[in-house]
C-alpha cells in the first residue's frame, strides 16, 4: 500500500478454536476452572501468550450463575495483569466475537481472544430464560423457553412448513452427525421421546449442559503466521426482531435473512452452515430464511441439538465453521448465532479459506 | 480431593418498574376489565400496546379499546405447568388476536386437553377475581363459541391510573463453588485457612479461586496460611449494618484488609478487641472464632509488636 491509497478494510480471520466437552453438570468446576483449559488450548494452538493478545472479549450471563458480575471471576483465567484491553457482553459469545472483529477492523489491535461459557446446571434454565422476556406483559406469566419454541413450531405446522416427523428427522440427523464430535453431549440414536410442550418432544429440544469455548482472531499477515489456513471473516452482521412475540411472523426470520445479506452470505454459495437452532423447528425457519438447499452441509457438528451450553453455543457455531475451513473440509461457510425467544436476535458470519 | 460442596441458593427480587402512558393505560384497563390497544400511524392496532411503533420507531399513544374475545393464532400444550405460570392444571399456551387487534397477546388457555385446542379457535378473556393492574388480571382465556363481544369504546383515560408495577421474580439454584473454593471452605470448617500457590509467579492467593489472575494459569498447590496476619489498611464504618445477621455490631467499627502470614493477597474482615481509633496499619491480628461459626467472627490484636511496613507494602 502506498501513502496515496486509502486503507481498505483489514482481513481478519479466526485462527484457533477450542471448546470443552459439554456435560450435564460441571459442579466440580467453577466458571474460571471450566474456562481456563479452552483459553490455554487456543493460546497453545497459536503459540501466543496472554500478554500478546491485543483485545479480550467474553460473553456470559449472570442469570445462569445466579450471581452478579460473575464474568469478572472468569477474568482470572486470562491473566488480566498487567492491565489488558477487555470487554464483556451479556450475550452469547458470538456477539463478543462481533465486538472483537470490529475492534480489529479499527486497527486498534491485531489479535483478539474471545471466549464464552455457560453453566446451565446450577439453575432451571427453562425458568432462568423467562427473565429475558418483556417484564410487563410476558415475564409475569413465566412462559419457559420450550413453551415459546413450541408456539413457533405449531405456527410452522399450521403453515404446512413442517410436521412432527420432519422435526424428528432434524433431531435424529443432528445427533447422528454428533457421533463424530467428541465434545457433543447428546449423540447417536436418541429416542424422540414424549412431548415436553406439545408439539415439541424431548428429541426436538436441546440438552441442558455446561460448557465453554474460545477463539482467537488475528488480522492480515499475523493471521497467516498463526494458522496454516485461516478462516477469513468476509462479513458479520446481526439484527433483531420486534420485541413482542405477537407482532412477529414466527414462521419466518427476516432478521436472519437481513443479517445474512449484509454479511455477504448470498453473494456466492456456501458449502457449510453451522446454524444455532436449539430446537428442531428453528432449523426449519433458518434454512428457509438463509435459502439453504440440500447441497449445503448443515450442522455437521450436531449443532445445538447435540450440545447447547447457553451463551457459548453461538460462538461454537462460528468456531466449528472456522475449524472446518482450517482443516480443509470447507471453503466457504456460514455461521449463525441466536439469542432470545423464538430466534429473536440473529447473527450471521461468513467465513472463507484461501483458494486451494 | 475433598468432596465438592453445593448448597441451595435462592435469588429473589421484587423489580419495581415505572410505567409510561401506554403501559399505564393498558394495565389500569385490565384492572377495570378493559383491554386497550394502541394504533400505529399506518392504522394497525397493537395488543398488547407498545409506546413506540415497532416498524417506524415513532412514539405512539392513540389508545383504542378492543374486544375481550379473539382468535388463537398459535398454541402449545403444556401438560406440566411450572411454578408461576397462569394455571396449575395442564393448559395451552396461546397467542390470541383479540377482535379489533392486528397483533397477538401471549397467555394461557384453559381447555380440557390438547384435542380441544386448535389454531383459529375462538376464545374469550376470563378475568381474575382480584385485579391489581397486571397481565395476570387476565386469569387465562377460555373457549368461547358465542358472538364476538363488541368493545366498549373506552378512551384509555382512568381516574386513578397505575404509575408502576412490582414484578416479583424468584430463581432457585444449586450453587457449587468448584474445586478450589470447596477446598477453602472445607479447611475453614477445621478452622484452617488454605490458599493456592501460582506455579508461575509463586504468589499464594487467599481465598483461592483456582486461577492466578496475574498469570492466567491454574493454581493447584495448597498452602496453609495464617492464622495470624497483619492489617495492611482499614476503614472506620459509621453506618449500622442493615442485615439482621449483623445487627449486634455497634458502630463505629473497623473493617480491615488483613494479610495472613504466608499469603500474597489480603482478606478483609472486621477488627475487634481494640478501640476503633487505635487500629493501625501493621497491627498484628488473629482470628476469633465463635461456636458453630463457619468463618472467623472477627480478628483481634495478638499483642505482638507491629509489623514493619516493608513486610507488607507489596500487599496494599
Amino acid at each position: 500500500m502506498t501513502s496515496e491509497e486509502a486503507p481498505g478494510p483489514r482481513d481478519i480471520a479466526v485462527v484457533a478454536f477450542a471448546q470443552t466437552d459439554h456435560r450435564r453438570s460441571t459442579a466440580e468446576s467453577s466458571e474460571v476452572e471450566m474456562v481456563m483449559p479452552v483459553l490455554h488450548d487456543v493460546l497453545a494452538q497459536t503459540g501466543l501468550r496472554t500478554a500478546d493478545i491485543g483485545f479480550t472479549c467474553s460473553g456470559s450471563s449472570d442469570y445462569l450463575a445466579g450471581r452478579a458480575f460473575s464474568f469478572t471471576l472468569a477474568l482470572d483465567g486470562v491473566g488480566a495483569w498487567p492491565p489488558i484491553s477487555e470487554s464483556h457482553v451479556e450475550m452469547d459469545g458470538a456477539w463478543a466475537l462481533y465486538e472483537a472483529w470490529t475492534k480489529l477492523l479499527t486497527g486498534d489491535a491485531d489479535t483478539a481472544l474471545v471466549y464464552s461459557y455457560g453453566k446451565c446446571s446450577p439453575g432451571l434454565v427453562r425458568d432462568v430464560l423467562t427473565r429475558q422476556l418483556d417484564p410487563y406483559y410476558v415475564a409475569p406469566l413465566w412462559p419457559d423457553a420450550v413453551a415459546l419454541a413450541a408456539l413457533q413450531a405449531q405456527a410452522l405446522m399450521d403453515a404446512g412448513l413442517t410436521d412432527e416427523r420432519a422435526l424428528a428427522a432434524v433431531g435424529a440427523r443432528s445427533r447422528a452427525d454428533a457421533t463424530a464430535n467428541p465434545h457433543a453431549q447428546l449423540k447417536g440414536r436418541i429416542p424422540q421421546g414424549d412431548h415436553v410442550v406439545r408439539p415439541l418432544r424431548t428429541g426436538d429440544c436441546p440438552p441442558i449442559g455446561d460448557g465453554a469455548a474460545a477463539v482467537i482472531l488475528a488480522a492480515g499477515e499475523r493471521a497467516r503466521r498463526l494458522c496454516a489456513r485461516p478462516a477469513w471473516i468476509r462479513g458479520v452482521d446481526h439484527r433483531i426482531e420486534a420485541h413482542a412475540l405477537g407482532v412477529r411472523d414466527l414462521t419466518d426470520s427476516p432478521s436472519t435473512r437481513l443479517a445474512a445479506e449484509r454479511a455477504g452470505a448470498f453473494e456466492r454459495p456456501v458449502d457449510t452452515a453451522e446454524l444455532h437452532a436449539p430446537f428442531s423447528s428453528q432449523e426449519v425457519v433458518l434454512r428457509r430464511a438463509l435459502r439453504l438447499d440440500d447441497s449445503v452441509c448443515v450442522n455437521p457438528s450436531g449443532g445445538a441439538l447435540a450440545a447447547n451450553p447457553v451463551m457459548a453455543a453461538g460462538l461454537i457455531r462460528i468456531g466449528e465453521a472456522a475449524a472446518r475451513i482450517h482443516r480443509g473440509a470447507s471453503d466457504r461457510a456460514l455461521a449463525h448465532a441466536t439469542s432470545g425467544p423464538c430466534l429473536q436476535q440473529n447473527l450471521v458470519a461468513v467465513l472463507e479459506g484461501d483458494p486451494r | 480431593m475433598p468432596e465438592v460442596l453445593s448448597a441451595p441458593l435462592v435469588v429473589e427480587f421484587p423489580f419495581t418498574r415505572s410505567l409510561g402512558p401506554v403501559q399505564s393505560a393498558f394495565l389500569t384497563g385490565l384492572r377495570e376489565r378493559v383491554v386497550l390497544g394502541v394504533r400505529t400511524t399506518d392504522g394497525r392496532t397493537l395488543v398488547p400496546p407498545v409506546e413506540y411503533d415497532p416498524v417506524t420507531a415513532e412514539e405512539i399513544r392513540d389508545l383504542v379499546e378492543v374486544a375481550p374475545t379473539g382468535t388463537v393464532t398459535t398454541w402449545a400444550w403444556n401438560h406440566a405447568p411450572r411454578r408461576g405460570q397462569p394455571l396449575t392444571t395442564p393448559f395451552a399456551w396461546v397467542l390470541v388476536r383479540l377482535d379489533g387487534a392486528d397483533t397477538a397477546l401471549l397467555h394461557a388457555l384453559d381447555a380440557p386437553g390438547p384435542d380441544a385446542v386448535r389454531t383459529g379457535m375462538r376464545v374469550r378473556v376470563r378475568w381474575a377475581a382480584e385485579r391489581t393492574g397486571a397481565i395476570t388480571d387476565i386469569a387465562c382465556f377460555e373457549p368461547y363459541e358465542g358472538e364476538a363481544v363488541a368493545p366498549g369504546g373506552h378512551s384509555g383515560a382512568f381516574a386513578d391510573p397505575l404509575t408502576g408495577i412490582v414484578a416479583p421474580a424468584r430463581l432457585d439454584y444449586t450453587y457449587s463453588p468448584g474445586r478450589a473454593q470447596s477446598a477453602y471452605i472445607h479447611a475453614l470448617s477445621e478452622r484452617r485457612t488454605v490458599g493456592e500457590r501460582c506455579p508461575s509467579c509463586r504468589k499464594v492467593y487467599v481465598p483461592p479461586r483456582g486461577a492466578c489472575p496475574t498469570c492466567g494459569v491454574a493454581t493447584a498447590e495448597q498452602v496453609e496460611v495464617g492464622p495470624r496476619g497483619t492489617v495492611t489498611t482499614f476503614c472506620i464504618v459509621n453506618i449500622k449494618a442493615a442485615h439482621t445477621a449483623n445487627l449486634d455490631i455497634e458502630v463505629p467499627y473497623v473493617y480491615a484488609h488483613i494479610a495472613l502470614d504466608g499469603a500474597d493477597l489480603a482478606l478483609h474482615a472486621r477488627i475487634g478487641g481494640i478501640p476503633y481509633d487505635q487500629v493501625r496499619m501493621g497491627l498484628r491480628v488473629e482470628p476469633v472464632w465463635t461456636e458453630g461459626a463457619r468463618y472467623p467472627d472477627h480478628y483481634r490484636p495478638t499483642g505482638e509488636p507491629d509489623a514493619d511496613y516493608e513486610t507488607y507494602k507489596e500487599l496494599l
